[in-house]
């Protein structure tokens, strides 16, 4: 009691500091500041903006622009088609195999370091290599001939597919790798004591290794999707830009520099970011059905 | 009753799924080694229409590139801007992360979202307002706005990729410094910097192939001279009818040597896998 | 999915190896093991005791010898067709699961029809009286419950043979001895055939019916708790058994009732365990109870001076220092006090007598003032 007469700042201090507030946590302004200057700031201001409608008409008139014009609303269901095949693709695709690389085996290294190599090049150098690999004189479509199985070159460039498999080059490493990873975080000894209780190899699979794993495909199918969904340069580069693989980044790109439509281009933006979200909750809410704990193994 | 050494029927290898498994991976690879190699191929090629080979060979090509597209000054902006990029987002995310790691504050969960969202946002989304508001301030169209931009998702990265580092060395051993009378800055100096140098070192990679490989923020936010190396790549594809398409491909060649020899440089510090999962699990509260 | 369920009379190891790159993790263990026997596996770490058990299971292909039950060879099957039954040191448990689900895998792997499934549930979860907790997840356990649901996990199948690896060195002491009780009383209900691993002696020689000693993947000595604890085979299996007092020592004289050796001055009268001739080096081990501590001044004993004195209830455990610098270790219900000077002596059958092999004992302060060195040849301490 006296004490704190004494020093009354002193127990202030204290106070705060029990509930976790003190000096060090200015260590963290910087960092804060960054995230509310670049980030938090900026997007206010684009949301602010796309109520702001460079046309006029209230509030919403650009968002009832997007809706109601086809060629921008059908940006949404473009960009959805390529994304959510392409992710559900690189992920589903990882599993088998990474079930079979799982633990240690001697050429481990070797392929994971291969695998990493799409994703630093990128999509732009994937984009290009595509458009002399998959086109009509490139050597993909001169080994169909050859072992003819087509005399037509496959229209592989230019569309929907081009963009697809540029999506699935640099993003099939990447869910690889995670689900590579969350394998390793399950406890082989649940594995083996499943086979010592009289588990096949598929009944193992299925009943403890699935399940345990579903939590981390949700994760990588969400971080692939969001890869996917930004698709922005091999829409333009391998893709068809007007047509079928319009995707909502192209749409908000050109209101932003081709037609100098800031608020518009806002619109686009907040309306790309608000469909992820929707695909992500959906996701997240799925996932939550699962068991979530630790799953013990070096994770 | 014999106790000869019999080979143990081991489990089989050769099954059917597992040369499914296994020529899946080989054909992907031999997908993107096709992708690559026809670049690598196409820009040392004369001229190159309906064969499998190019006519004939050359490497002037090179040369061109290197001129027209004036390439030595962009893979120095390209570099001013990595190393701008990770030297910032290494200062202000270490602190960060340090705190996120080691305290428990009201709000804690709050923050660690908000430096989540960059991350999860599609560059695009976040990159249009952003140069927007660069461009009112009038930092963009030139090097300060693209090391700005590319600091979005560059900050979170670190944070998210130091925060476990951190959260997994025993913070016992501070106590114990601590114990033996040293003050915090000694603590810092002495006992945590050389076990953060390691995780601090991947960051730095992480971020530098990161920030080399980004398109979207550079492209909305650098001016004419302040492209890095994959802008301007893109940017001779889109106008791919004025310069030839060899020409385009060496320069493909050369942004895929940077990338490669960065790659060569950050598997000696990291593994594969952690230039991938960089987003793991979200911290339990 | 047939499975090897049937009781069998006997399991028959046969010359089992294993190596890993090289190296034999476990050589030539050859061992019968009698339908409802309780056997022991007991050595350090890197004994080849694990890799024994999950040679047994399956887990682990052998790279030498052959496993068989009664007429029929099991090494040659995978795991989940032999129908043993497993708790492993970390319990295994499934998280996702909770614990009737655990418990009732098994039994949904073999089809059983789902009110027999029920049924045998619910009586495992009796039998480890967790009826209170069957709908909870692993997570939600403590240490000892999560133990329980593992052992009755593997017994619900009513195996022929259960594997454990060391499943109590996760608990702590008190829990411990209570569920040491535990796996005894489940035993002696179940009678099923259970092979033990583990590194403590002490739970080894109070549950098992027959112990095996490995060390360094060859087995030292196989008998009855009793057996092991008055005549270990060889001194490493005395070191385990808690002959805590090794000394090197040379043999002086071959006597009828008895070999007197020398250890750094000290005449000592012992029994030899295998054959020893003048001149060689031997060990000498003893327990610190068989020490007869008697006032200084007693011929022919070994005059020491108490050094350290630790209170374990009625009897002390001490530490006494021999005028030639050896340490002896002690036990006894005397009271001692730092700093007494006694006189020991140790009757003749109470101090064994091995030769010493390839290894020395490792010692604090050497008795005879020099460093362990490499032994005579490197013969192999003797088999049991």
């Amino acid at each position: 009691m006296s004490a704190q007469a004494a020093h009354p700042g002193l127990s202030r201090r204290h106070r705060l500091a029990e509930r976790g507030i003190d000096g060090q946590l200015l260590l963290l302004v910087p960092a804060v500041v960054f995230v509310i200057g670049l980030f938090i700031y900026p997007f206010l201001y684009g949301l602010g903006l796309s109520f702001q409608p460079a046309k006029g008409g209230g509030p919403f008139a650009d968002y009832q622009r997007f809706f109601t014009d086809a060629f921008q609303r059908d940006t949404i269901w473009k960009t959805l088609r390529l994304s959510i095949p392409a992710a559900l693709f690189n992920v589903l695709a990882s599993v088998p195999i990474a079930y079979r690389m799982r633990g240690r085996f001697r050429g481990k290294r070797l392929v994971t370091t291969l695998l990493v190599i799409p994703i630093t090049l990128g999509t732009v150098l994937t984009a290009e290599g595509l458009i002399n690999f998959l086109g009509p004189a490139g050597w993909f479509n001169r080994i169909l001939k050859t072992l003819h199985l087509r005399e037509d070159p496959l229209g592989l460039i230019n569309n929907y597919w081009g963009v697809f498999f540029s999506l699935v080059i640099t993003g099939f490493p990447f869910a690889f790798l995670l689900i590579l990873s969350y394998l390793s975080g399950i406890d082989p000894t649940l594995e083996r004591a499943a086979a010592t209780l009289g588990a096949s190899a598929r009944q193992r699979f299925r009943q403890i290794t699935l399940p345990l794993l579903a939590p981390g495909l949700a994760t990588t199918f969400c971080l692939t999707f969001v890869l996917a969904f930004s698709v922005f340069p091999s829409a333009i580069l391998v893709g068809n830009p007007t047509g079928s693989t319009r995707v909502l980044s192209i749409a908000a790109y050109q209101a932003a520099y081709e037609q100098y439509d800031y608020p518009f281009a806002s619109t686009i933006a907040m309306i790309m970011g608000a469909v992820e979200l929707i695909v992500l909750g959906f996701v997240l809410l799925w996932r939550s059905r699962f068991y979530v704990g630790s799953t013990g193994g070096k994770g | 009753m014999s106790t000869a050494v019999e080979a143990p029927r081991r489990r089989i290898v050769a099954s059917p799924s597992g040369w499914a498994v296994w020529g899946s991976v080989v054909i992907f690879m031999l997908l993107v080694a096709g992708v690559v190699c026809s670049v690598l191929v196409n820009s040392f090629g004369t001229r190159w229409f309906g064969t499998w080979l190019p006519q004939g060979f050359t490497t002037r090509w090179y040369a061109e590139a290197w001129r027209d597209f004036g390439l030595f000054q962009v893979i120095v902006v390209t570099l001013e801007v990595a190393v701008a990029v990770v030297v910032l987002s290494v200062l202000i995310g270490v602190p960060a992360s340090y705190v996120l790691a080691r305290r428990t504050f009201p709000g804690k969960k709050l923050v660690y979202f908000a430096f989540l969202l960059p991350i999860m946002m599609p560059p695009i989304t976040y990159g249009i307002p952003l140069a927007t508001v660069l461009y009112k301030f009038h930092l963009a169209g030139n090097l300060s706005g693209v090391i700005l931009a590319n600091l979005v998702p560059c900050v979170p990265f670190v944070i998210l990729t130091m925060t476990p580092f951190i959260e997994q060395i025993d913070p016992t051993i501070e106590r114990a410094a601590r114990m033996s009378g040293a003050r915090t800055l000694s603590v810092f100096t002495r006992i945590l910097a050389p076990l953060l140098v390691p995780g601090i070192l991947a960051s730095c990679i992480l971020v530098l192939v990161r920030t080399v490989g980004m398109f979207e923020l550079t492209f909305l936010t650098a001016g004419p001279d302040s492209n890095t190396l994959v802008v301007a790549l893109f940017n001779s594809m889109n106008a791919a009818g004025i310069r030839a398409q060899q020409s385009v491909d060496s320069m493909a060649v050369i942004y895929m040597t940077v990338m490669l020899v960065l790659l060569v440089v950050a598997l000696r510090f990291v593994n594969p896998t952690q230039l991938v999962a960089q987003v793991r699990e979200e911290p339990e509260p | 999915m047939t499975q090897q369920n049937a009781r069998f009379e006997e399991l028959r190891l046969d010359g089992v190896g294993r190596q890993f790159g090289g190296q034999d993790a476990l050589q030539d263990l050859n061992l019968t093991i009698r339908a409802g026997e309780f056997i022991a596996l007991l050595g350090p770490s890197g004994c080849g005791k694990s890799t024994a058990l999950n040679c047994l299971a399956g887990l682990l292909p052998l790279t030498a010898g052959s496993i068989w039950q009664d007429q029929t060879r099991v090494d040659t099957l995978p795991p989940e067709r032999r129908g043993f039954g497993m708790v492993f040191q970390n319990y295994a448990l499934f998280p996702h699961m909770s614990v009737r689900k655990n418990i009732a895998f098994g039994l949904q792997m073999r089809h059983l029809p789902k009110a027999d499934i029920t049924r045998r549930t619910d009586e495992a979860i009796r039998l480890v009286q967790l009826e209170e907790h069957a709908s909870k997840l692993p997570g939600q356990l403590s240490g000892g419950q999560q133990q329980r649901v593992a052992i009755a996990r593997a017994v619900v199948l009513e195996p022929s043979l259960v594997l454990m690896d060391e499943p109590l060195s996760n608990l702590d002491a008190k829990l411990r001895l209570e569920m040491r009780t535990e796996i005894r009383r489940l035993h002696q209900s179940l009678g099923l055939t259970t092979v033990y691993v583990t590194h403590d002696q002490e739970e080894a020689l109070s549950l098992a019916d027959r112990l095996v000693v490995l060390r360094k993947g060859r087995v030292q000595q196989v008998g009855t708790p009793e057996e092991l604890h008055t005549t270990p085979a060889n001194w490493h299996v005395a070191d385990f058994m808690g002959f805590r007092n090794l000394l090197q020592a040379d043999v002086v004289e071959v006597r009828r009732d008895g070999v007197v050796v020398d250890t750094g001055g000290l005449r000592l009268v012992g029994t030899p365990v295998g054959a020893v001739a003048q001149g060689d080096r031997v060990v000498a081990a003893v327990r610190p109870t068989e020490f007869e501590i008697s006032e200084p001044g007693a011929p022919d004993g070994i005059r020491a001076v108490v050094e350290v004195v630790e209170y374990q209830g009625r009897e002390q455990a001490a530490e006494a220092r021999t005028e030639t610098g050896g340490r002896l270790h002690l036990r006894t219900d005397r009271r001692l006090a730092p700093g007494d000077a006694v006189s020991l002596s140790v009757p003749t059958d109470r101090l064994l007598l091995y030769p010493m092999g390839d290894e020395a004992p490792p010692s604090s302060s050497p008795i005879l003032g020099e460093t362990s060195g490499a032994g005579a040849a490197p013969a192999l301490a003797g088999r049991g």
